[in-house]
């Protein structure tokens, strides 16, 4: 019987923590009209968030490019069909993998950054110390963080997409010899705008919302102390993961059917 | 017990104060008066909840059951602004500072002047030295958080606490952890700031030496409610006997030296368990 | 610079390549930089069997692209299909006894419409029809009918 009673805590402190996360969330959009006065705030988190985490994000896009060619051009020459590599590329980073990796690398880097940060703000006190200066922490410091990690996803993603495609080019063009005219015209005819691109930049804009949304709230959440913070960060790795996987598979069922 | 005084002397009010935590009493039935103008401390052992007596005060708990109030505000009946407004009147400093790491002392001191003020530059500029120079650090403000000492960045969070010219401030364990000498210098600052710049102030603290060195009225809370209140030497000399113990500091009496445990001879020689 | 300046920069540069990416997206890797800007005229062609003809697929003539196909759907009275054919105002000189074929782009490709123009003087106008056309192969079929041929040689 004592694992009925587990289950049903466990079930309640999921509840609760499911609430509590909500209830940040609408804190946070509450607070758009004071972070409008204060561009330097969301400037100064696009910094962190953004241009912190392009690196990573290219490296990792161009190699991928990279892969997809090296790949490609081996799976498609068994067709016959090498000319098609241009789309073949394209249309697993601009669908798929642009927008996944992009939120996995994402999450790795600048959500548990994020995460990091806040839990640590909340375990010296820092936050406690603006509400008694009479300023709304939740406004102050998280809003500017949530809306930086929404603008930054599709743009990063759209970076890794392009790098990604050009690496996938300099294999296959360059050193494979697929005619460079080929894989772009081909790419050109069937990637289609509103279906492949729009859909893929809509896919990293959620998951730009859901990751940033848990790694903030892992981090606010989080038991105040050192053991605490560090498991709030490993959390957010996990669980944005997760997320975003499973979302990519209801997006992509959505909107691919 | 206190003299009566009148109700404009009282700063803050607390009636019938209870706050659980889970099934643990925190404050059962808990009343105090922390008059206006002098120095107010609240003692007792580790644990018994008085940093959350602070979080009270400044509404950022509520209680369960009760009241408080400030300056003749009841404080859980404001609404958001309100609260606001009275919390700018309101100092705190936090036992590790809560100076915000990401900006310089200067800036830290600058920030609620920022915030809650229009002034000009310049003229913010010069509060900051002004407020630095009364705890001594106005050398240091391009310094950061992580280049100073912990009895630093007290001061420097001090400093900002008074920035607004709140009425009163609230000081959770600032003698913990610190070295005689920043021990001596932050004395020396709670009492001149009570008494020059006619600020009120809440001191909760462990340190009985300390503590009973600048209050002039002190309070004893154990177990969630008050033991004892009064007068530094009076309740040294004419306090209850659990008071007594505390305030000398000794390691037997009311509160046991020994663990509660069976019989000595059983455990060492009698059956094993 | 100041702090604040560098800051700004620096996040105006990376704002700046997001857009450019998207933008290369855009134009360079999605068919939105051949979209044909420019008004188009509607003509009609029935059809016994659509095939895997699809809604924004290509018309061609002599292999250039002419127009898209705007619109199909099924006539009840003709039990034919019907493909609206949105031909580019500029090519206005497509003769009406054209015909139209529905082919394939290579053995596995995407199915577009091929205009073989006719001999007539007079041309297709904005509703008008094409008379002439040849439906798409349905795989099945062309094995059905080398199956059954080969079955009627072997019997003979």
């Amino acid at each position: 019987m004592e694992w009925l009673a587990a289950l049903g805590r466990a079930g309640l402190s999921f509840s609760a923590r499911l609430g509590r996360a909500n209830l940040l969330l609408v804190a946070m959009l509450r607070g758009l009209p004071e972070l409008l006065r204060r561009p330097r705030l969301l400037i100064e988190q696009l910094f962190a968030v953004g241009v912190l985490t392009v690196l990573i994000i290219a490296v990792s896009g161009i190699f991928v490019g990279m892969v997809l060619g090296l790949q490609g051009y081996h799976i498609l020459s068994r067709f016959g069909a090498e000319a098609t590599l241009g789309v073949m590329v394209a249309a697993s980073l601009v669908r798929e993998l642009g927008p996944v990796v992009t939120a996995l690398l994402f999450a790795g880097r600048a959500g548990s950054a994020m995460s990091a940060e806040i839990g640590l703000m909340k375990a010296t006190e820092q936050l406690s110390g603006l509400e008694m200066m009479a300023v709304n922490p939740e406004h102050r410091v998280l809003t500017p963080r949530l809306i930086a990690g929404i603008i930054s996803m599709p743009l990063l993603a759209a970076l890794f997409s392009m790098l990604g495609v050009y690496g996938g080019w300099f294999v296959g063009v360059g050193l494979l010899g697929v005619d460079d005219g080929t894989y772009w015209a081909q790419m050109q005819s069937q990637i289609d705008w509103s279906e492949d691109v729009v859909n893929g930049v809509v896919k990293s804009f959620v998951f730009g919302i859901v990751c940033t949304w848990i790694a903030i709230f892992q981090g606010y959440d989080c038991v105040p102390t050192s053991e605490g913070v560090s498991r709030a960060t490993t959390r957010t790795v996990v669980h944005s993961s997760l997320a975003v996987l499973g979302l990519d598979f209801v997006l992509t069922a959505l909107m691919f059917n | 017990m206190s003299p009566t005084r009148s109700p404009r002397d009282i700063l803050v009010r607390i009636r019938g104060l209870k706050f659980y935590r889970g099934s643990r009493a925190i404050f059962d039935g808990v009343d105090i008066d922390i008059p206006r103008g002098g120095v107010t401390a609240i003692m007792g052992p580790s644990g018994t909840g008085k940093t959350t007596l602070l979080k009270l005060i400044g509404g950022q708990l509520t209680p369960d059951a009760g009241t408080i109030e400030v300056d003749g505000l009841n404080v859980h009946a404001l609404s958001t602004r309100e609260l606001y407004g009275l919390r700018m009147r309101m100092g705190m400093l936090f036992q590790s500072g809560a100076l915000l790491t990401d900006l310089s002392v200067f800036e830290n001191v600058a920030y609620p002047l920022r915030e809650h003020t229009r002034l000009s530059q310049s003229m913010i500029r010069k509060m900051v030295l002004i407020k630095l120079e009364a705890v001594g650090l106005r050398g240091a403000h391009g310094l950061m958080p992580s280049q100073l000492s912990g009895g630093m960045a007290r001061r420097v969070a001090l400093a900002r606490a008074i920035a607004l010219d709140p009425m009163m401030i609230m000081y959770d364990e600032p003698f913990a952890g610190q070295d005689p000498i920043s021990m001596g210098v932050l004395i020396q600052l709670v009492r001149r700031l009570n008494d020059a710049a006619r600020i009120s102030s809440v001191v909760v603290s462990h340190d009985v030496a300390e503590a009973s060195q600048i209050a002039d009225l002190i309070y004893v809370i154990s177990d969630g409610r008050v033991i004892e209140s009064g007068a530094p030497q009076q309740l040294r000399e004419h306090g209850g006997e659990w008071t007594q113990q505390f305030m000398l500091g000794l390691p037997d009496g009311p509160v046991p030296f020994h663990y509660p445990a069976p019989d000595l001879a059983t455990d060492l020689f009698g059956e094993p368990a | 610079m100041s702090k604040l300046r560098q800051l700004e920069i620096l996040v105006g540069a990376f704002m700046a390549t997001g857009f450019v990416a998207l933008f290369f997206l855009a134009m360079n890797v999605s068919n939105l930089g051949a979209v044909h800007s420019g008004d188009s005229y509607k003509v009609l062609a029935r059809f016994d069997n659509i095939g895997g003809l699809k809604v924004k697929s290509p018309v061609t003539m002599a292999g250039v692209e002419v127009g898209r196909v705007v619109d199909i759907y099924y006539d009840a009275q003709d039990f034919r299909a019907v493909a609206v054919l949105g031909i580019y105002s500029q090519f206005d000189q497509i003769p009406d006894d054209t015909f139209a074929k529905i082919l394939t782009a290579g053995l596995l490709g995407e199915q577009y419409v091929g205009l073989d123009p006719g001999g007539s003087e007079q041309v297709l106008k904005d509703g008008g029809e094409i008379a002439l056309t040849q439906s798409a192969l349905v795989l099945e079929e062309v094995i059905g009918q080398f199956i059954f041929g080969k079955a009627q040689e072997g019997a003979q």
